[in-house]
């Protein structure tokens, strides 16, 4: 079978592959080409060595980005998991109306991150507005923003995963459980977290990939504002190419250096939960 | 299995005639502290603009109710409808391209064993971690240069760049799939074109729906990728007309800007509303296989 099938290699898989070239293999190599080199366009870029990465870590908006979108990262990751989970272990107490309020949490998942945006900008700067302030008024209040964006955002997509791995459970397991006199936090913390770990694993690498490249909600929200000081790397990339004249190369430098960031945190990451996982 | 479940719903009748109505009615406030944000927007959105910024908080009244007025400006300001049918055309175009290519790639490089097709798997394993900022540049330059800078031609773009996870997932389904269903028809004369499409694609219903609301979702609500690539005096999408409110007309007019929110709202609740179900289980079936 395989041999009459690998003619047709023009029909299956050549559309995908060239598309995937133009879309995705030549403008990655071109990328990693472009961040060692000085340019306004891709035709007229020359070779200039490490200058754009040097130049990088000389750049204060982004290092200030980098830690920024760091500590966002990492509280975000913690409260959008705590709270999912928890919401998923109440809603799978079988209590009334269940399937509404699953529908209801998991809603804001759907809205584009720029419409989102601009929602909770009203939202809280009409709160804000009574004591004077806005948004904007300092990065303490984007961040604050952004997180509380976040989560009403993202809440209910992890929930709806965590509900599914904890209904996978089965019933005889939690009973044997119980037979044997475990109390309910035994119960959460021996059987429930590990039986698990597989949603675990995957909520918490799509809200840290979710949160480290959080772009659209970022611009929506405060635009960076104050002065740079609530934006986040890949806005600050997104402005180092097309706010600043001749800062293309670096842009493409912090690209780069933002692409490793994210491979090693994705892959460090799968490692670490998946090694935590059990057979089931 | 039905056993389980049996159960299942005995301890949770147990549990539900416990404590059951306190969750109720906590997840009740929740519901409406959750929804509040929308409701937000949209009584706002019939409001004046000095209304909006002063008294966010306020249901409009005789001296602040605009009725429609905010909706016809923007529309008229945004060429919303155009930029709607912008919307649809790039979403539903790359959704079927997406889901015709990739499944059938997906199948050949599965099924076909080579150096080649291993290495366009771990090329589009790859891909899935690499951030769009890192070829959002080359990128949109390429487009340009190739004339894809409008809705048909992103579509071609969308292809490329969403490939990578639509070709992962498909490929996790079909090794699931017994050969013996695929040589049966390749005995009974089926060529390998009818054999994917009259028994190989049925199969694959589920992933193709999960692949379909993941893509879906994403396309509709991407922002930068098409202002990046699209040529913007003549074609924007949703999300960009919503951000050029900002930017493109000097102060921001909130008044438009909350109809122009509404506006935009309401085609994803139509959607949600109607396809409820599969969104759900789209999510479930990507997440685990992801």
């Amino acid at each position: 079978m395989e041999k009459s099938i690998k003619k047709y290699f023009p029909i299956f898989a050549l559309p995908t592959l060239v598309a995937f070239t133009i879309g995705f293999i030549v403008p990655f190599i071109m990328g990693i080409y472009l961040s060692f080199c000085e340019f306004t366009t891709v035709t007229d870029a020359s070779f200039v060595g490490l200058k754009n990465y040097l130049r990088v870590f000389t750049d204060p908006t982004f290092v200030h980005a980098l830690w920024y979108t760091a500590l966002f990262t990492i509280v975000s990751v913690l409260t959008i998991n705590v709270f999912a989970f928890t919401i998923a272990m109440l809603l799978t107490k079988g209590i009334r109306g269940t399937n509404l309020f699953r529908t209801v949490f998991f809603m804001p998942n759907l809205i584009g991150g720029i419409v989102l945006g601009y929602i909770w900008q009203i939202l809280l700067n009409g709160i804000l507005g009574n004591f004077g302030r806005t948004l904007t008024y300092s990065s303490s209040y984007g961040f604050l923003g952004l997180m509380i964006l976040m989560n009403w955002q993202q809440i209910g997509y992890m929930m709806i995963i965590y509900i599914a791995g904890i209904q996978n459970i089965p019933g005889e397991l939690i009973e044997a459980a119980k037979i044997d006199g475990a109390t309910n936090w035994q119960l959460l913390r021996k059987v429930t977290i590990p039986m698990v770990m597989p949603s675990i694993t995957i909520c918490t690498f799509l809200t840290l990939t979710n949160s480290f490249k959080l772009f659209d909600q970022n611009l929506a929200l405060t635009a960076g504002e104050p002065s740079n000081n609530s934006q986040m790397l890949a806005l600050n990339i997104f402005e180092t190419f097309y706010g600043r004249n001749g800062w293309e190369g670096v842009g493409q430098a912090k690209a780069v250096i933002f692409f490793l960031i994210v491979a090693v945190i994705a892959i460090a990451q799968n490692r670490i939960t998946r090694s935590k996982e059990v057979q089931q | 299995m039905a056993k389980n479940k049996n159960t299942d719903s005995q301890v949770s009748s147990v549990r539900r005639a416990k404590h059951g109505w306190i969750l109720t009615l906590f997840f009740s406030i929740l519901a409406i502290f959750y929804m509040y944000p929308i409701f937000l927007v949209v009584i706002n959105s019939v409001k004046k603009k000095a209304f909006i910024t002063r008294t966010p908080f306020a249901l409009p009244d005789e001296r602040s109710f605009f009725g429609l007025t905010n909706f016809v400006n923007g529309v008229e300001k945004t060429n919303f409808f155009g930029a709607l049918g912008n919307s649809v055309i790039i979403t539903v175009g790359s959704v079927a391209l997406i889901i015709l290519c990739t499944s059938m790639c997906a199948w050949f490089i599965t099924r076909v064993h080579n150096k080649v097709n291993t290495g366009i798997y771990l090329l589009c394993l790859f891909s899935m971690i690499v951030p769009f900022q890192m070829v959002m540049f080359p990128l949109s330059k390429i487009a340009n240069m190739m004339k894809l800078s409008n809705p048909i031609g992103i579509i071609l773009v969308y292809l490329g760049f969403g490939a990578g996870l639509a070709v992962f997932m498909f490929c996790g389904f079909v090794k699931s799939i017994p050969l013996e269903i695929e040589e049966a028809a390749m005995i009974d004369g089926c060529t390998p074109i009818q054999t994917f499409f009259k028994v190989v694609f049925p199969i694959m219903k589920p992933t193709v729906i999960t692949v379909a609301i993941l893509q879906a979702m994403w396309i509709w609500n991407d922002y930068l990728l098409p202002y990046l690539v699209l040529d913007l005096k003549k074609y924007k999408t949703i999300p960009i007309v919503v951000q050029y409110l900002k930017g493109g007309y000097g102060a921001v007019d909130w008044g438009t800007m909350m109809a122009m929110l509404v506006l935009a709202i309401i085609p994803i609740i139509i959607f949600y509303a109607v396809c409820q179900k599969y969104i759900i289980e789209g999510v479930v079936a990507g997440a685990v296989k992801g």
